[in-house]
């Protein structure tokens, strides 16, 4: 998802205190950022809400690519409307990990040096208009279905950012799907052009929620924890039966020769993704890792005048005003 | 060496007449900037009319530790709820 394989930590606290806390957890209770909690919770989730929030961020830039090259100004509107929700997500985000110890300085620095990462979706270049309808539809749908569950997590400031982004995300999601709904009954070409879209992010999103339950390491802990709330593959079994009648609606075909319903489980038949490119992207070999980074390494450094001359601005009104006083 | 932007905690009012409620946190160098960044952060979507900041830092907040002695006290005292008190049907609406 927009966190994947999130390292969960062992945790070495006292038993009578680890027992204390996960009833509190099990009976539903909200952890505040002042409460106890085992250190390897706070680690958890400094890891997944810091590479969640880096996700919203980074995320901002294969969208923005298109901000400029929209084909309406109604398009153009709506586009620069999400791209400022993906900041605003960010935002919130960085305020909900910030109240586990951690800076939003040295978040962005963990970030840029490779320490921390960001959902692989984001390492593939988007290549025509048709692509910002399917990053909406497909990327942006994959992340709600992740993130509505994560609206019940226990870690109270993270709960409390996933309601709002849950509020606001659907119009993404909708969004991406009436640019597609235009494509397909716009032109040979433009048909084209939105499955040309489907067929290149369709795996990639189903790599978003993960590896395969058999192959996650960190799903038990996480779970228990309630800050992982359903497994990958239920997660993606969800995305994919959700998807296959809107894909059908638009008259496009997923790029999967043995997508079937089966009629036994209720649910489609599909082909995985193949998970050695989703390790390889993981690991900073996709199409666009060194771009993103080197784009937010860029605004960092251009940006340090500012974030400098704003606390110079703002000392030196503070010292004017205590002058006068 | 530059300095991180304080963090500033954000309340917002709507027009319903409901009080300022905490909507969540931003960093910025100073009160003003604190304003303009809730507005893009905080109000897209009309949620307010009013916003107050407040530095983060300035807030002074009751311990998790605490909450025994001061809240248990209230758990025995179901009379300070209205259905506490069983008033017969025939009195009416009360």
């Amino acid at each position: 998802m927009y966190a994947q394989m999130v390292k969960s930590e062992a945790t070495q606290d006292d038993p009578d205190m680890l027992a204390a806390f996960q009833a509190r957890v099990d009976a539903g209770e909200k952890i505040e950022p002042k409460d106890w909690m085992p250190a390897g919770y706070r680690k958890t989730l400094i890891r997944q809400i810091g590479q969640h929030a880096h996700s919203e961020i980074v995320g901002q830039l294969p969208e923005a690519n298109w901000i400029a090259r929209a084909p309406t100004l109604e398009r153009k509107a709506n586009l620069l409307a999400k791209v400022q929700d993906e900041a605003g997500h960010g935002l919130y985000l960085y305020c909900a990990v910030e109240t586990l110890g951690v800076s939003r300085d040295e978040l962005t620095e963990m970030l840029l040096d490779g320490r921390m990462k960001y959902s692989s979706i984001f390492n593939y270049p988007t290549l025509t208009w048709a692509d910002m309808g399917a990053v909406g539809w497909l990327v942006d749908g994959a992340a709600i279905m992740n993130q509505v569950p994560l609206q019940r997590t226990s870690y109270g400031p993270y709960a409390r950012s996933m309601v709002r982004i849950c509020k606001e995300e659907s119009f993404h999601q909708r969004q991406g799907f009436h640019v597609m709904m235009a494509m397909v009954k716009g032109s040979e070409a433009q048909k084209r052009m939105a499955q040309d879209a489907l067929n290149r992010f369709w795996y990639p999103a189903l790599m978003m929620f993960g590896p395969s339950d058999k192959d996650s390491v960190h799903s038990e802990q996480s779970m228990s924890w309630k800050i992982k709330m359903n497994t990958n593959d239920e997660l993606r079994q969800k995305f994919v039966d959700e998807t296959v009648p809107q894909a059908e609606y638009l008259g496009l075909t997923i790029p999967d020769e043995h997508m079937k319903w089966n009629e036994d489980t209720g649910h489609y038949d599909f082909t995985e993704p193949d998970w050695s490119e989703f390790f390889e992207v993981i690991q900073g070999n996709g199409p666009c890792n060194v771009d993103r980074i080197a784009a937010r390494q860029k605004a960092w450094d251009d940006g340090a005048w500012v974030r400098e001359a704003m606390v110079a601005h703002a000392e030196k009104k503070q010292s004017r005003k205590s002058a006068a006083e | 060496m530059s300095k991180e932007w304080p963090l500033w905690e954000v309340f917002i009012r709507g027009t319903h007449g409901m009080s300022h409620r905490h909507v969540g946190s931003l960093h910025a160098a100073d009160a003003e900037h604190a304003i303009r960044n809730a507005r893009d952060v905080y109000t897209r979507r009309n949620e307010g009319v009013s916003i107050w900041v407040v530095e983060t830092s300035q807030i002074a907040a009751s311990s998790p530790s605490e909450k025994g002695p001061l809240y248990d006290p209230a758990r025995d005292k179901a009379y300070r709820h209205p259905t506490f008190f069983h008033i017969p049907e025939e009195v009416g609406k009360m």
